[in-house]
């Protein structure tokens, strides 16, 4: 009877979770939309050739998501501890939650307000120009400018999600006994030493998971994102594998190739958090998931 | 020391705020101050509410505030209806079945389908330019499915077994039971997936090739993002008010929803839900 429960979710899953995995194999066709997958010519590995003959384009998507995902990786785990650290050592509960609770707000925002609110601000007549000019100051050309869109890109991941990140890490600061800190300072520790051997061990696990997490997105690199500012900035700049993929298929047409391109991103990224899971078991972190012991 | 931190902090809160502010503000300024300011206001001299009367007397906004309220409420009752039957049935370990659909949903979790295959699943089923290719896509979550499956395996043992005793079946159980011990962690999941629909973009961008069918967040990227003029067809009134005003109350009226939400979210969760999924 509980077996009954479960069909609508699955159907939903299988619709539109698992029968698109299948449609992969439009991959190794020659995908025409007016012959369907069933008719459509097989074609083999040509389609992965993109992938090794140094197509210029999927070379540019390429790069430009290595850069994006290191400047990412970089900013996403460093700011929001740096925060986490800096909001638990003021002491009133009033005041962490309030600036808990704006901190984390923009999270909540999609990508379109997010772009809207940082064109407008730091656009060419936002009031960062509008000032620097009334007062004789050179101008920031940031919005729209392929020579900064990489890190405008990484300031806007961290002004929308800093401050949710930062939660996951306070929680696991909550949860270090602080007979650990008392025990240290009787023993002579400062603060220093504290943080190198009470705080940052405490809170190994939850790094190791987001770690786990953002490696299997690790070629996601804010799609929704960089598709709403593309126009502004051209494809040299801001072109990476979802939008190429999207752009190429969806856009051009070019079907199969867009396809191989995407399946062998989603494979990446699989067995980077497989990678990544066994990795932390043999660290001896609980990881992402474990084998249950039935 | 402790005041270096404290300024540090406010300035990060800063960073959150002032824009909000000088959205809500540039919304409701007067063209004259506008324009003196150069396009963006923190504190209007006047107040005055033209922009969203013209907004709202009729063209695109309210169509498109319209097609996201249903979007958001049709799909938020399905997403909660479907997740809460799937963790349900998957909440006993060793029932029928147990095993393969749980391994379906965390496969889930891992394998994500790509856009091309994505699209080309919605367009086969002839969804195409129809609202629920935005949302059936959306419907299971299968991290909503494992969170409140997790909840729903710490509800004690003893208070299904009595009511088994009692004579009921695994609905009234649900029922009775259950979902009156959840409704906690199943506002903060519903809350999640109404801003997700609320949110949706790509999807939208992707499916609703007809204008007259867009979300609110495909006329904030074509008015606001990309910059098109708001004319006389798109607005409802007879003089417009300054493209800015427009622009910045588009941008409020995406915003209010998720503010409207946000204290209930900010209530349970940050204890509750989200500590148990760290958890594990």
């Amino acid at each position: 009877m509980l077996l009954l429960a479960t069909v609508p979710g699955l159907a939903v899953l299988l619709t539109f979770h698992y029968l698109p995995l299948l449609g992969n194999v439009i991959a190794f066709q020659d995908f025409q939309p007016y012959l369907g997958i069933l008719h459509s010519p097989w074609n083999g590995w040509t389609n992965f050739e993109v992938l090794t003959s140094g197509d210029p384009q999927f070379v540019t998507a390429l790069g430009n998501t290595l850069v994006i995902m290191l400047l990412q990786i970089g900013v996403v785990f460093t700011v929001p501890i740096a925060l986490a650290l800096l909001l638990d050592s003021l002491v009133t509960e009033r005041w962490k939650r309030i600036v808990q609770t704006v901190l984390y707000l923009p999270h909540f925002l999609s990508w379109v307000i997010v772009v809207s609110i940082f064109n407008e601000l730091l656009g060419g007549s936002g009031p960062l120009n509008t000032f620097l000019r009334r007062h004789d100051l050179a101008t920031f050309d940031i919005v729209g400018n392929a020579a900064v869109f990489q890190e405008l890109v990484t300031g806007q991941v961290l002004w929308k999600e800093a401050g949710w990140a930062m939660i996951l890490f306070l929680a696991a600061l909550s949860r270090i006994d602080p007979e650990l800190y008392e025990a240290s300072s009787v023993d002579g520790a400062g603060k220093a030493r504290q943080l190198w051997h009470i705080t940052l061990p405490g809170l190994r696990s939850v790094i190791v998971l987001l770690l786990i997490l953002r490696l299997g997105d690790a070629l996601t690199v804010g799609f929704e994102q960089i598709l709403l500012q593309q126009q502004a900035v051209g494809v040299d700049a801001s072109e990476v594998l979802d939008t190429y993929v999207y752009n190429h298929g969806v856009v051009m047409g070019d079907w199969g190739v867009s396809a191989a391109v995407g399946l062998v991103k989603g494979l990446v990224g699989v067995v980077l958090v497989l990678g990544a899971n066994k990795l932390a078991h043999a660290f001896g972190e609980p990881g992402l998931y474990q084998r249950s012991p039935r | 020391m402790k005041a270096l931190k404290a300024l540090l902090l406010t300035l990060c809160c800063a960073l959150v705020v002032v824009p909000f502010v000088g959205i809500v503000a540039t919304s409701l300024s007067t063209r004259e101050q506008i324009v003196r300011e150069g396009g963006f206001v923190i504190i209007p001299d006047q107040i005055t509410f033209a922009a969203y009367e013209a907004l709202f007397t009729g063209g695109v906004v309210p169509r498109a505030v319209g097609v996201s309220v249903f979007i958001t409420a049709v799909g938020t009752a399905l997403s909660l209806t479907t997740t809460t039957l799937l963790a349900y049935g998957l909440s006993r370990p060793g029932s029928l079945g147990h095993r393969p659909v749980l391994t379906l949903v965390v496969g889930a979790l891992l394998f994500t389908p790509g856009i091309i295959p994505g699209y080309l699943t919605v367009s086969t089923l002839g969804l195409l330019d129809s609202y629920w290719a935005v949302i059936l896509p959306a419907v299971v979550s299968a991290f909503n499915v494992v969170i409140l499956r997790a909840f729903f395996m710490e509800i004690p043992a003893e208070l299904v077994e009595s009511a088994r005793i009692d004579g009921a079946g695994d609905w009234q159980i649900l029922t009775r039971i259950v979902l009156p011990l959840s409704k906690a962690v199943l506002s903060v999941i519903g809350l999640f997936y109404a801003v997700g629909y609320w949110n949706a973009f790509f999807t939208a961008l992707l499916y609703l090739n007809d204008a007259a069918k867009w979300p609110v967040q495909l006329v904030l990227r074509t008015y606001v993002v990309n910059q098109q003029q708001l004319g006389v067809d798109q607005v409802g009134a007879g003089s417009l008010p300054p493209q800015e005003a427009l622009q910045m109350a588009i941008l409020v009226i995406s915003i209010v929803p998720i503010l409207l939400v946000y204290p209930f979210v900010q209530r349970h969760f940050t204890k509750g839900v989200l500590v148990g999924a760290v958890k594990g």
